[in-house]
């Protein structure tokens, strides 16, 4: 098994010999920060610019994590198709936006800017909810009892439905978006520019992100919500309707993979078929990397994830490059797997993961 | 105990007698039906569902002796014989004419890969998500080892019909396709020894992780890690791969008008699947094999019965990772070609359907799921889409969509049939009642 003693509290772990998985883990976190610490003191403005870049890609990711994060924890159920949700809700940013209808453009007023791009914000997440709340509604809610993997491999096949339908509507190459938000610098000091992009990213992802914390501990909803994934049957005892609550769930995941799929959409500037699959799988390794099924979990590994993207792909000194992200967050995730499968945050379960 | 898993052999799937009868009749009003509708059909229509009606109807498993053997004997024959008369067999109607023989090679490989994963998620119940991997590894194998992608060297054992001149490594296409079985093995142990030990789920989740990074490191390792050694000709692959051939004939050019390339491809491809056949089969109804199904019907009952739960499993990773290598190394000499782009996601799904489609734990239902999808993929989506672009006076790319398609028939067959189409009875039997899923003590789960 994995060392027992990286599971327990600092305080007990005196006395204790450290295992030799925990020293391997220890050393190659030394030689991530030894890395860093070069890269920074050879070029410093680029490494803050890097990391503002993946503090803004963490920002996005957290929004997908969350949703993975959330369905897992009262499901306890990989949602594969939560990544191609996501892709569909910027495909439906991209036809939104782009309407000659909104007449979005580049320069436009605030007063015009902001209002056509709520109601887009709000389009995205009904068009994603109800797309999640659908699958689910097809997809898994006939498997509740059939044996575990069967759910999983409905998901997948959900996944590549959405991917194909995706395909049919907006072809297989890379659909530009229309470029409205502001370009200009918020700041721009030694070397450092911070620009309007990417603080509209965080602006629009935290009060989502607080408002998803406020409902899910202060709401009466969010009460179910907590209950059903505890215990389906004792909640459903105290007269919880615990469909509605999962459909409620993947209505809130939806939203959020909108909210993600217009920023994407518009931070990206394009948009595929096959984009909600890479994505989503990062955002998955997010949110186990966190913990799986804690949502203050899902927000920090999507963040460190975004941030180890962004300096494998911008830094010089030694980076292995966008060639290798996928492979470096996969192997990521491997061992988050195997020798901390709970996660930063989660808490250990019996079973091992 | 023994009585359930001989049954399971014996009459594996199939119906009651009266219910096979009928679906006999039934297929032959078909078959007339058919000719007067669609014109397209002849004699060999007939031939064709007499031959299946033999097959299927009489109740064959109550011969004593030979009984059990029949079906399988039948089936191999036919399969042996059909380069002679697949261009002479009837139009199936949307689908169009039966499948050419080098068609039958790729689906016979497929198959192949279907029998491999079988071993793993049927026998054993792991999700594996990446046998992509494997495949990859066994063609890679045979692509360093057959075919001039290290210069310097200049090894040749074995290999027919190359020069001595030529550089590179050359071994016998024989010889790789065992060391491939096994290298992949081997893989399959050093994947399986750390990740096994996770839930069903997470293990799908690190499979596929594997999955993903093995054919990223194929692409980019043209300059492996910066040193300039090129490894894997990156995104361009390795090209030609020798062929194999015994005597003197080589596969690829053939000998004569009776040993054609096709054929030979064909009949060593259909050697290979009975090999592959006959050990999974007798895995199955080994210790071994029993201790997977006990597995995967209750892991907890099985360790408290004393299987060991991480050598049982490791064992069938490696199985079935051993056969994806052989198919991989074939494949990769039948196309004379490996490329990264082989080694998608997709395939690995495109696998996992074959074995959910035919039904999970049965030996008939993966050759036939594994022979239908991989025909559906080499040529019936084309044939078909065709059809229905010009019946319909649509303009659908079918093929565009095909796995767009394989998720649909996953998710039906999973919600309404979820043992397949011809399961074994012992699996349907635990998809309808359940088996425990739950755990015997789980703190999150107390009280369920």
């Amino acid at each position: 098994m994995v060392s027992e003693a990286s599971q327990q509290p600092l305080a007990a772990r005196r006395g204790y010999r450290p295992s030799v998985t925990a020293v391997v883990g220890l050393s190659l976190v030394a030689l991530l920060l030894v890395w860093l610490g070069i890269n920074f003191y050879k070029t410093p403005s680029d490494f803050i610019q890097i990391f503002l870049i993946g503090f803004t890609l963490g920002a996005l990711y957290a929004l997908i994590a969350l949703g993975y994060t959330l369905v897992y924890g009262i499901l306890e159920l990989i949602n594969f198709a939560h990544g191609d949700v996501f892709m569909l809700g910027s495909m439906m940013a991209v036809t939104v936006v782009g309407t000659s209808l909104f007449d979005l453009h580049q320069g436009q007023a605030w007063y015009v800017l902001w209002p056509l791009l709520i109601v887009a914000l709000l389009i995205c997440m009904a068009f994603c909810g109800g797309l999640n709340v659908t699958v689910e509604l097809i997809a898994y809610r006939r498997l509740r009892h059939a044996p575990r993997l069967a759910p999983l491999i409905t998901a997948i096949a959900a996944s590549f439905i959405l991917q194909n339908v995706g395909l049919a509507w907006k072809g297989p190459n890379y659909v530009q978006t229309a470029s409205v938000l502001p370009t200009g610098n918020v700041f721009a000091t030694h070397g450092v520019t911070y620009t309007w992009e990417k603080l509209i990213v965080l602006i629009v992802t935290t009060p989502v992100l607080l408002l998803l914390v406020w409902l899910v501990q202060r709401t009466r909803q969010g009460k179910a919500m907590r209950a059903t994934a505890q215990d389906r049957d004792a909640a459903a005892m105290m007269g919880i309707n615990v469909n509605r609550t999962i459909s409620f769930t993947f209505l809130i995941a939806g939203a959020l993979a909108g909210v993600a799929g217009l920023l994407y959409a518009l931070y990206a500037g394009s948009v595929r078929f096959d984009q909600g699959f890479q994505l989503g799988l990062i955002a998955f390794t997010a949110a186990v990397f966190g913990g799986i099924g804690n949502l203050p979990g899902a927000v920090l590994g999507a963040v460190l994830i975004g941030l180890i993207q962004a300096f494998n792909e911008g830094l010089s000194w030694h980076a292995p490059g966008s060639d290798w992200t996928q492979s470096i967050v996969f192997a990521l995730l491997i061992l988050i797997l195997v020798f901390r499968p709970e996660g930063l945050l989660g808490e250990r379960t019996p079973e091992g993961g | 105990m023994a009585s359930v898993a001989r049954s399971d052999i014996d009459t594996a799937g199939l119906q009651s007698r009266a219910l096979r009868w009928s679906i006999g009749g039934v297929l032959l009003l078909i078959a007339v039906a058919a000719e007067h509708g669609f014109g397209s059909l002849d004699i060999s229509t007939f031939y064709f569902l007499a031959v299946f009606a033999i097959i299927y109807v009489p109740p064959w498993e109550s011969v004593p002796y030979v009984g059990r053997y029949a079906r399988a004997t039948i089936a191999i024959i036919i399969a042996f014989t059909y380069p002679f008369f697949w261009d002479k067999l009837f139009t199936v109607p949307i689908f169009g004419a039966f499948p050419s023989v080098s068609t039958g090679v790729v689906m016979l490989v497929f198959i192949m890969m279907a029998v491999g994963l079988k071993i793993v998620v049927g026998y054993a119940g792991l999700l594996d998500l990446g046998y992509v991997a494997f495949y990859a590894i066994g063609a890679y194998v045979a692509a360093w080892f057959a075919s001039v992608q290290f210069p310097h060297a200049n090894v040749h054992f074995g290999a027919v019909g190359v020069g001595q001149n030529v550089p590179g490594f050359h071994i016998s296409i024989w010889l790789l396709l065992i060391a491939a079985g096994f290298l992949t093995a081997m893989v399959g142990v050093v994947i399986g020894l750390p990740t096994l030990r996770l839930r069903g789920d997470y293990l799908a989740i690190v499979t596929l992780g594997f999955g993903e990074i093995l054919p990223q490191i194929a692409r980019n390792s043209d300059n492996f890690f910066g040193t300039g050694f090129n490894l894997t000709n990156g995104p361009n692959g390795i090209t030609p791969i020798d062929s194999p051939g015994f005597f003197g004939v080589n596969y690829l050019t053939g000998s004569g008008t009776f040993w054609t390339s096709e054929r030979l491809f064909y009949w060593t491809g259909l050697l290979l699947l009975l090999f592959t056949i006959f050990c999974s089969v007798r895995l199955r109804d080994s210790r071994l094999g029993r201790a997977w199904i006990a597995i995967r019907e209750d892991e907890t009952a099985a360790a408290a019965m004393g299987v060991p739960l991480m050598r049982t499993k490791t064992w069938a990773y490696a199985s079935g990772a051993f056969f994806g290598g052989i198919a991989g190394a074939y494949y990769a000499s039948f196309k004379s070609a490996t490329f990264p782009g082989d080694f998608f996601f997709n395939i690995s799904v495109f696998i996992l359907c074959m074995v959910i489609l035919g039904g999970m734990g049965n030996i008939w239902g993966v050759i036939f799921g594994g022979a239908f999808l991989a025909y559906l993929d080499q040529e019936g989506l084309a044939d078909s889409g065709a059809w229905l672009n010009t019946h319909l006076h649509v303009n659908i790319e079918v093929p565009k969509y095909e796995f767009g398609i394989f998720g649909v028939i996953l998710l039906v067959v999973m919600l309404f049939r979820p043992e397949g189409l011809i399961p074994s009875t012992r699996r349907a039997a635990e998809f309808h009642e359940g088996v425990s899923e739950e755990y015997l003590y789980d703190i999150q789960h107390e009280g369920n």
